[in-house]
């Protein structure tokens, strides 16, 4: 039973245009904010650990709003929240690279050498480069021409790596803040994740299980 | 480029730099004003004396041989952007929330291993040696580092005033935990209270500084009012916050953070480019207020620059006595 009632279930297409833009427009607030701060020199003390933190924090938040599309669409009946899910996953991307660049950037002023070690060395870091690495295919493959030459199927499967690539991201907020002592976030993130990955395979087994009773009813007539 | 350089970003200090301090003191007593308005209006009939305590100036007398000739931290940013976690856990919880801290009256228990232990009060502890003002550099755990002119002297002066017997091999400090004035504490983060230490001869080395001020005043309640100790050579979580008891002890003692993580933050902690933090290399350090964005980070110095301490670390492994 779809829980939202039905004028929002079936949007037109222009109102779904105006929330993508809506959405979009939203996105781009904390890197907006960021900036405007910036100039007028309000970053706090440590301005460059601020944008450390902020733009990795804003590709978790944004990479877990995409994970949830589908369970909402699903829950909801809100089918139309699809059509927001590209502009969300590539903003997410676009945070997660600006998080590298400050890493590259501000921690080892791009010291080649120095950078390498710390991918090596360091889990937390490492988790988190291998959850850029992954989601580069992702948004090199996010264009409707991709998915015509890669075909829906395999495309939906390379896509399935954001299962992976979202909780290494949580695993690597965790492992950061661990060292303090402060995982309530961390925790509050694994817990939203660990729903919306859950009720994927609850569905799945849902499935399953409705086919196989097809399949034994189909036996029986 | 998108942030603007400041204009107090340039390498040679000027007199000018000194200055902002007397901006914040006008607007505090601006503050005052308000508040002792509001207590009249409100019938208190006084301000608290926490209130009356926050900005006082405190006299001391510059000591150029415990001075670095390094630009000074803004006072704005060595008072906002603080780790004390009894206040909370983001670096401007402190400044915001600090205000519940009474440094006024306060007392410090001087006990264990001492030939008497004894009870002082603050201006007693105060007038044990004259206070000296020194420019010392700060380094965090975390890979970032200030300037900060202190009040205060020597933490020898306490211990020869203790007369600790010849079973004291450790100093141990103990800070305040009280729930009514410290929110943080609700927060089962560390085992309260904060605790820190440090061997006997590394207590008496000149440089370990007892704190009582900060840039000319006592010390704001942030930054770890009413006495702190300071200890430049070491990571700044050693320098432990608000102190009520200053115990002389046999054994090591059990610090904070070494509890919660001993792999992380060892006991002895001095500043140490060579040994990494598991999450992060220690070579390189963030100056605040002044490493930005168009040069790499500086190098961090062996013991922070102090190099004197060096001799009490001699035939130690400082790898495995991180």
């Amino acid at each position: 039973m779809p829980l939202a009632p039905a004028v929002l279930r079936n949007l037109s297409p222009r109102a779904v245009g105006r929330l993508w833009w809506l959405g979009l427009l939203l996105a781009c607030v904390p890197l907006a904010r960021v900036m405007v701060l910036g100039f007028t020199d309000d970053l706090g003390a440590n301005p460059l650990e601020f944008i450390t933190h902020s733009t990795g924090r804003w590709a978790l938040y944004l990479f877990c709003l995409t994970l949830a599309v589908t369970p909402l669409r699903k829950l909801t009946g809100m089918n139309w929240l699809v059509r927001l899910r590209r502009m969300l996953g590539l903003m997410a991307f676009l945070y997660l690279c600006l998080h590298f660049t400050t890493f590259v950037w501000f921690d080892h002023f791009f010291d080649l050498d120095a950078i390498w070690k710390d991918i090596l060395r360091r889990p937390f870091i490492t988790v988190g480069v291998i959850a850029l690495l992954l989601s580069i295919p992702l948004a090199v493959t996010s264009t409707n021409g991709m998915v015509r030459r890669l075909g829906g199927k395999r495309w939906q499967l390379l896509h399935r790596l954001i299962y992976v690539i979202v909780p290494l991201g949580v695993l690597h907020y965790w492992w950061d803040k661990a060292g303090k002592n402060l995982i309530a976030q961390p925790l509050l993130f694994a817990v939203i994740v660990a729903v919306l990955l859950g009720l994927r395979l609850v569905w799945r087994q849902g499935k399953k299980a409705a086919a196989v009773r097809q399949g034994t009813a189909a036996r029986r007539s | 480029m998108l942030i603007q350089i400041r204009p107090d970003q340039t390498d040679i200090p000027t007199a000018s730099e000194i200055t902002p301090r007397e901006v914040y003191l006008s607007r505090r007593g601006f503050m005052r004003q308000v508040a002792a308005g509001a207590a009249l209006a409100g019938g208190w009939g006084a301000m608290s004396p926490a209130m009356a305590q926050q900005g006082r100036k405190l006299p001391a007398t510059l000591n150029n041989a415990y001075a670095v000739m390094e630009k000074q931290t803004a006072y704005k940013d060595a008072t906002t952007y603080n780790n004390f976690y009894e206040f909370g856990t983001d670096k401007s919880d402190p400044a915001r929330n600090a205000g519940s801290l009474r440094p006024d009256p306060w007392q410090v228990s001087i006990e264990g291993e001492v030939k008497k232990p004894f009870v002082l009060d603050l201006d007693g502890l105060m007038k044990l040696a004259p206070l000296e003002e020194r420019v010392y550099r700060l380094r965090c755990v975390e890979g970032w580092s200030m300037v900060i002119p202190w009040i205060g002297y020597s933490l020898s002066a306490l211990i020869r005033k203790a007369e600790p017997t010849g079973n004291a091999r450790y100093v141990e400090f103990v800070t305040l935990a009280d729930k009514k004035q410290m929110p943080g504490l609700s927060d089962p983060i560390l085992d309260w209270p904060y605790r820190e230490g440090l061997r006997m001869d590394e207590a008496n080395h000149p440089l370990a500084l007892l704190t009582f001020g900060m840039y000319g005043e006592v010390l704001p309640n942030q930054n770890g009012a009413p006495v702190r100790i300071v200890l430049p050579w070491k990571y700044g979580f050693k320098s432990a916050k608000s102190i009520v008891a200053i115990r002389f002890v046999k054994e090591q003692p059990r610090t904070a953070w070494n509890m919660y993580a001993p792999n992380e933050y060892g006991f002895y902690s001095n500043v140490n480019p060579g040994v990494d933090h598991p999450r992060w290399s220690q070579a390189t350090e963030r100056r605040i207020g002044e490493d930005g964005f168009f040069k790499p980070k500086r190098k961090t110095l062996m013991f922070n620059g102090y190099n004197d301490v060096a001799r009490l670390y001699a035939g130690m492994d400082l790898r495995k006595f991180y």
